[in-house]
């Protein structure tokens, strides 16, 4: 085994776009300091961008006055039912223009309308050719690192003795390289988590989930069990796409403005606004916002499958034509080619008929329209106001987009209540991230971490146990893989599938749970962490790769359960439902859930931080 | 597919295990040539098969959902600067698409140690803000003062 040591003073952990927007940031305002990204793929097409993407979804538009940062949070709060942090919202729409105008020069074709300006496909959207989309973010990412590691999965973030950051470990996923990794400042920018839950696709499809299989959670995974503070966990969310492919809607419903209906041709939100009015409006009156909020209008849809009005149609036969069909087709080809190839394959003419939206199965994320990830620090001129001696429970300790842990940086799908931040939004908070890493290298870069050597040794060992015990036990069967002794990552991933899906609002209990559920849950959770630690088993180091992916998802899926039984309301009904407390709550419970985890322990911390509206609400 | 490896096409080069982003497309030991080794951890996001020079690689639709006789190939060059897609209905029908990938030259984009440095100060503007905001300076919001 190969042992390889990195002294880095900027880690960057997972090369997606924040990730690349972080090494960016770091050169541009650190000309000498060695800033290393690390990835367990290839940067080139790594992340949720890799396939591409058919349009940018945040971009104010400053320069021909079309958007304020300040419409944008109003939005933003309304989309996601009055939680978020103002501070994190608003600082990505002031910056985010910048980092689209970037993409621009670099490359990236941005659709124009008649103006010139660039072509919109909804209020915050706009249209491009973004096939290569993250090929051309990661060319300028391989321009400003210093060292970049592809094909390096990290398993576990490391503390000094002073529980400051001192870097992280992982392996080389191809030749199984021990990697330690040194850093003064880390900037975790890996991804939320697909495949906690069981997903609608099965078997030889099951890599077929609308977020890609390899967002492992690692995002979560690595904060939690470094003792970060995480927030609004229980935010996870559910899109509603084309079955079985998930082709994208939103060129469909705001450009060509597609209608959905249930199989009678009607309007599922007008049918259900009475119901969800009276509940779900809070203190906000959320069920007359404009546009609906994105969870109401997936709950009436639900609502009408569960009557047994379904499918949900997408009505792409009233609204394609020969004029358009082009646009129509790039929005898949772009960005989610397996719906192209549903309709071939289906033979289904969208000219001619409708086809079916279903939502999907829950993700975790940080970056698209929820808001699950660490509690991180705002900026000084928003935040600074709002502070409180306990970090869990302030919005400001000194550095931008610092966790509450020394040095320890998020950006993107790690930080939480910072929702609608997309690929631009993302690519933003890295940059925002990275210039504060730099800030505090400037303040604190003499310190050099004091890392246990002893530690290091254990930390090793443990990353390697599953593949020493393949090897111990591999003779004591004939063949295959079923052993009392061993557990391979797909016979634990199929367990936590199933036991997120029965009790903790999956699709296939009609994203509904209660108390009772949530703690049946935890019990098998509990047991699942016991056997992966007592039992995982891999053959090979890709087989290492997915065992440690699975403890991500699988501290992820516990966070989840946590933070779901901690709030006793009902606050994204199309998200999720708990029937014991089936209405919103907003004079109990218009909060931040926050928590902590203590891995010696294994105990959780959960406590609520008060929701400051920074921008008037119009 | 899932995506599949043609054997007669396949030289064995490795473009397609370097980028594969699900770690999944791997040399088969003995033939030396690539497959994929966990069809149901594939995204179909085509990347193998975009680089595969030899056109080695393939995708058949997923078994739980698209029936067979449909495909997409795809030709994507990156010194024109165009993805062509030339889609087969399971019926026949056929459809073609060309769309643009980049208007710039692959490369050529300018580093951030070549731009001049700003002094990292207190203000909040990124790097090259707020310039390149193409407004007159960063937008900052008013904080009201929160009775306790």
């Amino acid at each position: 085994m190969k042992n390889k040591t990195v002294d880095c003073d900027i880690l960057i952990i997972g090369g997606g776009m924040a990730g690349c927007g972080a090494a960016w940031e770091a050169r541009y305002w650190s000309r000498n300091s060695k800033i290393v990204l690390v990835d367990k793929a290839n940067i080139d097409r790594s992340g949720a961008v890799a396939m591409g993407l058919s349009a940018i979804n945040t971009y104010m538009g400053m320069r021909w006055g079309e958007n304020t940062p300040e419409d944008f949070v109003n939005y933003v709060k309304n989309d996601l039912m009055g939680i978020i942090r103002d501070d994190l919202v608003y600082d990505v729409a002031r910056h985010v223009d910048s980092s689209v105008h970037l993409f621009d020069e670099w490359g990236l074709p941005i659709m124009k309308d008649k103006n010139g300006h660039y072509l919109r496909e909804g209020k915050w959207q706009i249209m491009i050719h973004g096939e290569s989309y993250k090929a051309i973010i990661a060319e300028a990412a391989k321009k400003s690192a210093s060292e970049i590691y592809n094909r390096v999965m990290i398993t576990h973030l490391i503390k000094d003795t002073n529980n400051k950051i001192a870097g992280a470990v992982g392996f080389d996923v191809r030749d199984g390289a021990f990697y330690l990794f040194k850093s003064k400042a880390v900037i975790v920018s890996a991804g939320g988590a697909s495949q906690i839950y069981r997903p609608r696709s099965s078997r030889e499809g099951a890599g077929r989930t609308w977020y890609p299989h390899w967002a492992s959670g690692s995002a979560y995974g690595l904060l939690i069990e470094a003792g970060a503070t995480m927030t609004m966990m229980e935010a996870r969310f559910s899109v509603p796409r084309y079955k079985d492919g998930y082709g994208p809607v939103g060129a469909w419903q705001l450009l060509l403005k597609a209608k959905q209906t249930n199989a009678l041709g009607q309007d599922s939100f007008e049918l259900h606004k009475e119901e969800i009015r009276r509940s779900f409006n809070g203190k906000m009156g959320y069920a007359d916002v404009v546009p609906t909020p994105t969870n109401l209008r997936v709950l009436s849809s639900l609502m009408e499958l569960k009557a047994g009005r379904g499918p949900i149609y997408m009505h792409t036969e009233n609204v394609l034509t020969k004029e358009n069909e082009e646009l129509g087709w790039e929005d898949f080809l772009d960005m989610t080619i397996s719906q192209a190839l549903v309709w071939a394959g289906q033979n289904v003419d969208p000219m001619k008929e409708p086809s079916e939206i279903l939502p999907s199965e829950p993700y975790a994320m940080g970056s698209h329209a929820t808001e699950n990830g660490a509690w991180a620090s705002g900026p000084a001129d928003l935040s600074s106001s709002f502070k409180n001696e306990e970090r869990g429970k302030s919005y400001f300790w000194g550095y931008n987009r610092m966790s509450t842990i020394d040095g320890l940086f998020v950006a993107g799908d790690a930080c939480g209540a910072s929702p609608h931040k997309f690929s631009s939004g993302s690519f933003t908070e890295g940059r925002i991230a990275a210039k504060s890493a730099v800030k505090y290298l400037i303040d604190h870069g003499s310190e050099h971490p004091q890392i246990e050597s002893n530690m290091i040794e254990q930390v090793k060992d443990n990353l390697y146990e599953p593949m020493e015990r393949y090897n111990k036990n591999k003779h004591e069967i004939t063949a295959g893989k079923v052993s009392p002794d061993m557990m391979w990552y797909d016979q634990g991933l199929a367990r936590l599938q199933k036991l997120m899906d029965e009790y903790v609002a999956g699709w296939g209990s009609w994203y509904t749970t209660n108390e009772v559920m949530l703690n049946k849950a935890l019990k098998l959770i509990k047991m699942l962490k016991e056997d992966f630690v007592n039992y995982a088993a891999a053959e090979d180091y890709h087989q290492l790769l997915r065992v440690w992916e699975l403890w991500h998802r699988i501290l992820t899926a516990e966070s989840i359960v946590v933070h779901m039984l901690y709030r006793k309301e009902t606050r994204w009904p199309g998200y999720y439902i708990r029937s014991d407390f089936p209405a919103i709550d907003d004079s109990g419970w218009r909060v931040f859930v926050n928590s902590r985890y203590d891995s010696k322990t294994q105990s959780w911390e959960t406590f609520t931080v008060p929701v400051i509206d920074l921008v008037v609400r119009k | 597919m899932p995506t599949f490896v043609y054997a007669s096409k396949c030289s064995g080069c490795g473009d397609c295990v370097d980028i594969c982003p699900s770690d999944i497309i791997h040399f088969d030991r003995k033939s030396r040539k690539a497959y994929n080794i966990e069809p149901d951890a594939c995204w179909e996001c085509f990347n193998c098969i975009k680089v595969c020079a030899r056109q080695a690689v393939d995708v058949r639709g997923y078994a739980d959902f698209v029936p067979m006789g449909a495909s997409i190939s795809v030709t994507r060059d990156d010194r024109k600067n165009v993805i062509d897609w030339n889609i087969m209905y399971r019926n026949g029908t056929r459809k073609k698409f060309s769309f643009q990938i980049r208007t710039t030259e692959w490369g050529s984009i300018k580093p951030p140690s070549e731009y001049p440095q700003a002094k990292i100060g207190e203000d909040e503007n990124l790097s090259l803000e707020p310039e390149k905001l193409y407004v007159d300076s960063l937008p900052r919001l008013k904080v009201r003062k929160i009775e306790e």
